[in-house]
């Protein structure tokens, strides 16, 4: 069998799921390991949305927060079940970004990035200053997906932190296999088409704003999936899912590890996860090596953390 | 009394607007002279205010405090110039905005360690009596911020038009090889500019603070308002700037004033979309075209 790009991704990323549970020292590494997996499924959607189509958001928190806010909100006030919350918030977040991104995709580059930063801060300034219904800075009770319980019933008994550390890397399996897809489907190519010409691709027929508007609705989506596995998985939710260091967070795991690559953001992704787990005895300097990494790689490493080192690996000195 | 109410929105719009117009004024500088946008221009602001107090609670006279913190937040501009900037040039905006923010949020980090996570403020500089017009009143450091804004921008203004450097800034801007080709050092440029655009945000940070006090946090909010400024006057237009900066302090005044202080932040962003979507190139803004 030839083992073609994608199938080597998702077959490198199911063994990485599957087999570092046997080096956890503890359940706790459990937890962080679904934390990469949930911010993983965000950073997917920024590499359709940067990496394939070449736009830039900094407001993808803002729908993180949407996605977030829907599991606390939905079962409460409409009844809904957690998992449909989920369908609600993704909906919800597709709506936004299509509305939001129509007139502002016809922009380009820091335009884009500052349209898309003002809708982030006006939906964490909502989360934050409507405390009747979010509870405002002090966060909100998000109710259990009940899932765990399902699976006890049919005789499988995890604790919650091997449960969310499997179905969080089943989540990001799934979303790492449609973002691939993505990448060899027409749309895909065209994506790509545009973000190394727009012009090129609008003479050889791209419609070049409906398909970024795609990239910026799909990638919405993977944001709003990825806020409600959080909200559910913490079982409560603070307005900072949805500011603005958490939009910049996104980005920077995207870039950090290789926007261009499923697998490199994914990477990236766990890095900047776990780089707070080991600064916590230095947590002084948390903030001062975190600034200081941003600049190193995107100065040092353009193409992300992964591509350098596999480059560097080939031996091809490019 | 709704006169003198609106009087007093005003006051305080034009105050913080003159701030924000500050901020402007130097995202225009760097982005005219190396197309980036400098996502640290709040920690300029930041650094302004802290290193004056500093200087000035560790027994400096005011004015000398000042002045160390103008040169040392300006030497720091070059230094991001030379360590960051310079060594990514040709880098796509997406590396460039991720290493700005990371400049931006590494100076938070040092601020804290250096200073502390306290807030902080030091005395105004002509007294705390207000002065009353119009049945409203006004602070005398209002005063001292909005001329600090309005004499940097004439400051700007001749020195753009009127001095071989400054033409050289703008002939870098237009084309950075038509430029080294008629003999401009645009590396010394692009150093100039960075140092122009921190000691401005400093001057701002040391012009406000005694009004709006200062903690290692506050840049962040300084350069998205400052960036809203830029972004609604028109990106690298220094006249959009200043009336970008002076409308949104405006538009936050009379939104905290009359609709809802909660959502003061809000209106700056809410402006910022509907500009985008109806007048994108700002208000006075050129109309950009792609060379293919």
């Amino acid at each position: 069998m030839k083992l073609t790009p994608k199938f080597a991704t998702l077959l490198t990323l199911s063994l990485l799921i599957a087999l570092t549970p046997f080096f956890f020292p503890s359940g706790y590494y459990y937890r962080v390991g679904a934390l990469i997996f949930v911010n993983g499924l965000a950073v997917t959607g920024i590499v359709i949305l940067t990496g394939y189509a070449g736009q830039i958001s900094l407001g993808h928190a803002g729908f993180a927060g949407i996605g977030a806010y829907a599991c606390a909100l939905a079962p409460v006030h409409l009844g809904l079940h957690p998992a449909f919350a989920v369908v609600l918030g993704a909906v919800v977040s597709a709506a936004m970004a299509w509305l939001v991104g129509r007139p502002i995709l016809r922009l380009k580059g820091y335009y884009l990035a500052v349209a898309s930063l003002g809708f982030g801060i006006l939906v964490s300034m909502v989360l934050n200053n409507e405390r009747e219904l979010t509870g405002g800075p002090d966060g909100i009770d998000v109710p259990d997906l009940g899932l765990r319980g399902l699976l006890k019933d049919m005789g499988l008994t995890l604790t919650n932190g091997e449960f969310w550390y499997f179905f969080g890397g089943l989540c990001l399996l799934v979303g790492a296999w449609l973002a691939l897809n993505l990448y060899d489907s027409p749309t895909g190519r065209a994506l790509r088409a545009l973000h190394g010409s727009e012009i090129a691709a609008r003479t050889v027929g791209v419609d070049v704003a409906r398909l970024k508007l795609h990239a910026f609705v799909i990638s919405a989506v993977y944001a709003s999936v990825s806020g409600s596995l959080l909200a559910l998985q913490n079982k409560f939710v603070t307005p900072d899912v949805a500011g603005f260091m958490h939009s910049i967070e996104m980005v920077t795991m995207a870039v950090l590890g290789g926007v261009g690559s499923v697998l490199g953001a994914i990477f990236g992704a766990g890095i900047l996860t776990l780089l707070p787990q080991v600064l916590t005895v230095f947590a002084e300097y948390e903030q001062l090596v975190l600034g200081l990494v941003m600049m190193l790689v995107m100065i040092f490493l353009r193409e992300g953390l992964l591509p350098s080192i596999l480059r560097k690996l080939r031996g091809t000195g490019e | 009394m709704p006169l003198s109410e609106l009087l007093q929105f005003l006051f305080s719009g034009v105050t913080v607007g003159a701030v924000y117009a500050l901020v402007a004024l130097g995202f225009t500088i760097i982005y005219n002279a190396s197309d980036v946008v400098n996502f640290a221009q709040g920690e300029f602001v930041m650094l302004g205010g802290m290193i004056t107090w500093f200087a000035h609670a560790a027994g400096l006279p005011l004015p000398l405090a000042a002045l160390i913190a103008i040169s040392a937040t300006a030497a720091l501009g070059v230094a991001i110039n030379a360590f960051a900037i310079e060594p990514a040039r040709g880098a796509p905006v997406v590396s460039l905005i991720i290493i700005t923010i990371g400049a931006s949020i590494f100076i938070q980090g040092a601020a804290q360690l250096v200073f502390d996570k306290q807030i902080h403020s030091f005395p105004a500089f002509s007294g705390d009596d207000p002065i009353r017009i119009g049945g409203a009143t006004i602070l005398p450091q209002s005063l001292w911020v909005i001329g600090g804004a309005l004499a940097v921008f004439v400051a700007l203004w001749a020195f753009f038009t009127h001095t071989l450097l400054g033409r050289a800034v703008l002939a870098t801007s237009n084309n950075r090889l038509a430029a080294q080709l008629v003999g401009i050092n645009t590396n010394f440029v692009m150093t100039l500019s960075f140092a122009l655009s921190a000691a401005i945000g400093a001057l701002a940070g040391v012009l406000a603070t005694p009004i709006t006090l200062t903690a290692y946090s506050v840049g962040i909010g300084f350069a998205l308002k400052g960036f809203a400024a830029a972004m609604l006057g028109g990106m690298g237009n220094p006249k959009g700037a200043l009336v970008g900066g002076f409308m949104i302090g405006l538009i936050e005044a009379l939104t905290a004033g009359y609709l809802s202080s909660q959502y003061k932040d809000a209106a700056a962003f809410i402006v910022i979309l509907l500009v985008l979507f109806f007048l994108p190139q700002g208000l006075f803004g050129r109309k950009s075209t792609d060379r293919v």
